[in-house]
């Protein structure tokens, strides 16, 4: 008898929940073919630098990247942007150079030149700074040309030189990058002990470093605060331009892709172009703009009267570890 | 001349990949590179679609415009086609695509790019149509054949439709309206900057 009781309550039992079964299925019904993603909600879903991704089959996983809306930011920024952040940065800094040689000239040594030379920047020196720099032009004049060149140079010489021009330019720019990171690296070793600011730079800031008045010469030691600037700038910039090159070198090394590397060109344009206006002042004041200036780099012996007006302490600290000057010859 | 256009019908996509395999024999694709592949969207889950994805030759091809030396063109079936002569390998248009179409075979030193490769529409390239110096640098063109991009061609859902964008267009309202529901026409939105109204 019991186990008739059981066995009816039993059967009862299922005959009241299949009843109720579909019931609670239709709450959570879903249709699959209804109900599947929509594109025009994954796309208005998207939040900036976000991309459409499912998963791919193909032994490759970036392909499974379907819509990246990112793309068009990119565009607007290297074909709108960028040319107007270059022609600002690198027109605006040489008319502004052309204004200050115009209304400065060059500056002349006061005391004219002595005839005693004092050593300024020995081999070492030299072979680092034009290591650095000649490594910098080809990658500056290759970098703009990549960017802009399309516009200026392509009309020139046509769609085929211009792209065999261009396609070399590409192989010095990723070939020279690695000896402008060593050049970096030991201008740092090389100068860092002598451009660190001290309260002499603010002097010479404050008495715009002389460079807006005649015979106006505030002290300063080996460099001056406007060449401190240019050092911190060249490490600053050169570890910049040599990280986020480093990763458009290696395409695929960042985590995420075609993101990131976005994200690094943008930076490395940028800076570029502030970092070419930058250079584009310091030659100025190095040839043209300052008489005696280039020998520094050029023979490394700059002249006595030019060191003791430009660099006094710098001059007198040399003089107090040879109390002899070299003669001039 | 009619704007060739790709739509993918995601609704019938069984993701059986016949589209990338035949694209990557037809224009005997180097290895590494895939012009068409297909991405499961949600996969897994209720709802789940897969679509067919390539270039979609776009309107206002956001490749060409930062072309740095300006090798792609358009041609009158609106195809956006490249000269490998020209591309130096820069990796600006796989910034610039929104479909991650352009892709480099790896040549060389570094991540070095060799010409950039992606999907030409079965439309060749600048070569004289049918000759050797085409078919090695760019694959078949089936277009100058009188035939549509292998591809949609053999689609054996007709999921993939290739051809006149007005007419795949309402080939795909017209299933949109009979079967009630649609995820879309993927890219549209983007490449062309309108999408099918259903």
């Amino acid at each position: 008898m019991n186990a008739w009781v059981k066995s009816l309550l039993a059967a009862l039992a299922i005959t009241v929940a299949s009843a109720l079964l579909p019931a609670v299925a239709q709450n959570n019904n879903f249709f699959p073919t209804k109900e599947a993603v929509q594109e025009e909600k994954l796309l208005n879903a998207l939040k900036p630098g976000e991309r459409i991704s499912g998963r791919i089959s193909i032994p490759d996983e970036k392909a499974a990247n379907l819509i990246q809306p990112e793309g068009r930011e990119w565009r607007l920024f290297h074909q709108e942007k960028l040319p107007v952040i270059a022609g600002v940065a690198l027109l605006g800094m040489l008319l502004a150079l052309t204004i200050f040689y115009l209304v400065r000239g060059r500056i002349r040594i006061d005391h004219g030149f002595s005839g005693k030379t004092i050593t300024r920047f020995a081999s070492l020196d030299r072979f680092t700074h034009w290591l650095t720099a000649g490594c910098f032009m080809v990658l500056a004049l290759s970098g703009l040309n990549v960017s802009i060149g399309r516009m200026v140079i392509l009309p020139l010489f046509g769609p085929e030189t211009f792209a065999m021009l261009t396609g070399y330019g590409k192989l010095a720019h990723n070939y020279l990058a690695f000896p402008f990171m060593v050049g970096v690296v030991l201008m740092f070793v090389l100068w860092i002990r002598d451009n660190i600011p001290n309260a002499l730079d603010l002097e010479w800031i404050k008495q715009g470093g002389g460079l807006f008045s005649k015979g106006k010469h505030p002290p300063a030691k080996r460099f001056n605060a406007g060449q401190k600037v240019v050092f911190w700038l060249v490490m600053g910039g050169g570890v910049v331009m040599s990280a986020s090159g480093w990763f458009l070198l290696f395409p695929y090394m960042a985590e995420n892709g075609v993101t990131s590397m976005q994200f690094w060109t943008t930076i490395h344009a940028v800076l570029a172009v502030i970092f070419i206006a930058a250079m584009l002042a310091h030659a100025y004041i190095g040839s043209v703009g300052m008489e005696g200036a280039f020998d520094a780099m050029g023979t490394g012996e700059v002249d006595l009267n030019w060191a003791k007006e430009h660099h006094s302490l710098w001059v007198a600290e040399e003089q107090a570890k040879a109390p002899k000057v070299a003669p001039a010859e | 001349m009619a704007r060739v256009k790709f739509l993918c019908d995601a609704d019938r996509c069984i993701e059986c990949n016949a589209c990338v395999t035949a694209c990557k024999n037809e224009h005997e694709v180097p290895w590494g590179i895939n012009r068409r592949r297909v991405v499961t969207i949600n996969d897994g889950k209720p709802g789940e679609r897969s679509v067919s994805m390539a270039c979609m030759h776009c309107t206002d091809a956001p490749c060409a415009a930062v072309c740095p030396v300006s090798c792609f063109y358009t041609t009158a079936d609106a195809v956006v086609l490249h000269s490998k002569d020209l591309c130096i390998g820069c990796g600006y248009c796989f910034y610039a695509c929104p479909f991650g179409a352009p892709q480099y075979p790896k040549v060389g030193n570094f991540g070095s790019r060799g010409k950039m490769d992606k999907c030409t529409y079965c439309a060749g390239g600048p070569e004289d149509d049918f000759s050797t110096a085409e078919f090695e640098k760019y694959g078949r063109n089936r277009l100058a054949e009188g035939k549509l991009p292998l591809c949609a061609e053999m689609c054996s859902t007709k999921s993939l439709l290739a051809g006149d964008g007005d007419i795949i267009a309402s080939i795909y309202k017209e299933r949109v309206m009979k079967r009630g529901y649609g995820s879309g026409a993927w890219g549209w939105k983007t490449a062309y900057r309108e999408t099918v109204a259903v």
